[in-house]
This record gives structure tokens, sequence and C-alpha cells, in this order.
């Protein structure tokens, strides 16, 4: 759940618009390049902006008693590095607040610092710190989104702290507040998200063998690696 | 079911336990509004921390009702799922088709030879298979229609897959070619 239309004053808002633009300048940069090089990895980029489209309409009860939904940004972070989901992420953001009246324009820029630039890159590094341990593809692939999801809200909370700091004990009482709501709300979520991150990886292992080798998230087989070393 | 389904019908199951366990084990019932919105009690913690703060801005457009506004979530999810339903049996037809077309490649390609050596003028056909390991797959597949987009544009498993039968046609449509030359 992203924080709501006009609940961030206005200076907050313009600074987290700052912070967050050029991320998503980039990105889209990136995901031109990424389309121009590579066309036909258009319907997977595609395909990973679905995810997070899905995972963000599911609403899911959560052991707080309330409701959060996850944001599925961690699928295309470790598929096609975080700068390409800033763009995703981002645009998934305009259409809930366009349409559904769920996040804001006001607040986009800090919805989209968390959800589509923070959470990415959280996951993508945990992904591949994992990876670099030894971890089989699968453990990094749900620890990457599990931290993609909750690092997400923390940073909603943070912004919020910020924002509002509480009369008596400042920022780190409203901290533990608006982390109640959040953070503590999305971490059953954020293992839901972990484990269906995990479901689409391994169709996609089974389904698109070839396109996962050339971004790099499985291993090239050794027989062709020593086919194109022939072939040089 | 093969192993592999089942896995993934246990993470199906592991999800949606999570999401109904909070429920069965009732845990909203201490508050005024069960389950509510993290976003709406994020609004509430605002106005309890500064009474005063009102919203500076408000959306564009709001549906007018909850029955619109879960039609919309529906729609959002509907879109996200359709696209990703599509990718996924396209990538399943380009296989079965590469699968295919590799098969018929494999079958055209003894086919030619026994017309080659029959009446010998036949091998033209089984020219362009032979040619090339790669390509011959590809034109081998246009028969078979589904086949020829799966293993022209598909770089992917099924392409490395059908190579190898490929290159049998390969071998076995040279000996025609090598016919009508003679």
């Amino acid at each position: 759940m992203h924080i709501a239309e006009g609940y961030l004053p206005p200076v907050h808002a313009a600074a987290w618009g700052v912070a967050a633009a050029p991320f998503v300048v980039h990105g889209v940069r990136a995901l031109t390049r990424e389309v121009r090089s590579n066309p036909e990895s258009t319907l997977l980029l595609g395909s990973s902006g679905a995810f997070t489209f899905v995972l963000s309409a599911l609403k899911l009860p959560s052991v707080t008693g309330s409701c959060s939904h996850p944001t599925g940004t961690g699928l295309g972070a470790i598929l096609f590095r975080p700068p390409i989901m800033a763009v995703l992420g981002t645009i998934t953001l305009l259409f809930q607040a366009l349409l559904l009246a769920h996040g804001g324009l006001t607040t986009l820029g800090a919805n989209a610092f968390s959800m589509a630039i923070v959470g990415p890159w959280a996951g993508y590094g945990t992904y591949r710190l994992f990876r670099r341990f030894g971890a089989p593809l699968m453990v990094a692939v749900f620890f990457g989104a599990f931290v993609a999801d909750l690092s997400t809200y923390c940073v909603t909370s943070v912004q919020l702290a910020l924002a509002f700091p509480d009369p008596g004990s400042g920022v780190p009482g409203a901290l533990a507040k608006f982390g109640g709501i959040f953070a503590v709300t999305q971490i059953p979520l954020a293992v839901s998200e972990g484990l269906l991150t995990v479901l689409v990886m391994r169709l996609l292992t089974q389904s698109s063998k070839g396109e996962l080798t050339r971004l790099g998230v499985l291993a090239r087989p050794r027989a062709e690696r020593h086919e194109e070393a022939a072939a040089r | 079911m093969s192993r592999n389904t089942k896995i993934n019908a246990l993470l199906l199951l592991l999800v949606a336990a999570l999401a109904v366990l909070p429920l069965a084990l009732g845990l909203g019932d201490d508050k005024e509004q069960p389950f509510s919105g993290s976003d709406g009690e994020a609004q509430t913690a605002i106005t309890e921390i500064r009474p005063d703060y009102k919203p500076w801005f408000s959306p564009l457009y709001e549906p007018p009702s909850g029955e619109i506004e879960s039609a919309l979530f529906a729609l959002q999810a509907a879109i996200g799922a359709g696209v990703l339903a599509y990718y996924f049996g396209l990538r399943r037809g380009r296989r079965q088709g590469a699968a295919r077309a590799a098969e018929a490649a494999g079958r055209t390609g003894t086919v030619a030879k026994d017309e080659a050596t029959d009446g010998g003028g036949s091998g033209t056909g089984v020219a362009d298979a032979g040619a090339d390991s790669g390509t011959g797959v590809a034109n081998a597949g246009a028969d078979s229609g589904t086949g020829t987009a799966g293993a022209r544009a598909d770089s992917g498993a099924g392409a490395t897959a059908a190579r190898a039968p490929g290159a049998e046609a390969g071998g076995a449509g040279s000996s025609p070619v090598d016919g009508s030359g003679a």
C-alpha cells in the first residue's frame, strides 16, 4: 500500500520527486537500449511489468489484521537489472494513481522511490549476494524478491516518519508507528511474493532457457560455450 | 503429476495458506475495521500525530464506489495475468513447434533421400534443408506452419534442441544434392 494522495507535505513530496526523477530517466534510457539491442526481450520485459501489475493488484490479508499488497518488482530486477524496474514500477504506480485513487500523483515521487527504486535495488543486491556465496538460483530468487518487497515498505515507513515526526518521541517514535503499520504487515506478504517469484522463475527456466542464459540468470551450458569458442 | 508440477502446486498452496491463515485465525477481530488497507491505517496514524493535517491534493479521479474500485483492481490483475499467460502460452507453442519441426526435418530428410535415389531430380527441396543445420530446421519447419516462427525466432532451448536432429537431416540431405549434381 502506498502513501495516499496529498498525504505528504508539499516540500517532502517535491523532494522525493526530485530524488526519484534521475533514476526513472536513467531507467527509460536503459529500457530503450535493451529493447533496441535485444528486440526479442520485449515480451519478457512486458511479462516483468505484467507480474508487477498482478501482484500490485492483489490485496492480501496479513497477520496485523490489515491488508496490503506485494510489489512484484523483484522478478524484473533480477532479470533485467533494477534501472528497468524504475520505469515499470513507476508505470504501475501511475496506473493506480490515475485510475484507482490508490497512491497519488503528489506522492508518486515518494512511492516510486520506495517501490520502483529502493525495492528493486535492494532485492537485486540480495540476489547477487546470495549467488556470489553459491546459493542455489531459487534460494537467491526467493530472498531477492522477499527483500525487494519488504524494503519497499520500510522506505514508505521512513518517508512518513520523516514527514510526520511524533510530537513526543520524534522521528524514531513515528517510525515505530508507521513501521508497525506497513513493514510488519508486509512480512508474510513478502514471503508470498518470494514464493510467487520462485514459481514464475521456475516456469521461465523451463520455457525460456535461452533468454535467461543471455540475461545471465542461468549459466551457459559448457558444450555451448565450447561451440562458441570454436566458432570464433 | 510430474515432480515439477508438484513443486509448483505446493508453492501456490503455500501462498494461499499465507493469505487464508490471518483470516482463519481471526487476527483482525480486535479491530474496529478488520482487514482494512494499511494505507488507510497510515492516514489515521497521520491524523493522530498531526490532527491539523489536511491532505492538500485529492485524486483527479476517484472510483465512485467500492464496487467500481474492485472492478478496476480486477482489471489491473487481469491485464497482468493476460500478458503473463500470453507469454508462457507463446513459449510453449514455440517449443512444441520447434520440436515438431525438428521431427519433420528428420522425416523429410529421409523421404527426400529415397526420392532422390529413385528419380534423382527431386533433391532441390532438400538442398535447402541440408545447406545449414540451423536454417535447415527453419525451412523444413515451414511445412508444419507453427514451426517456422519457433525455430527461426527462438534462440532458446527449442532451437538448440532442434539443432541436433537438424544436423542429422543435413547429413541425410547432402547425398541427394550430390546425386543431382552427378
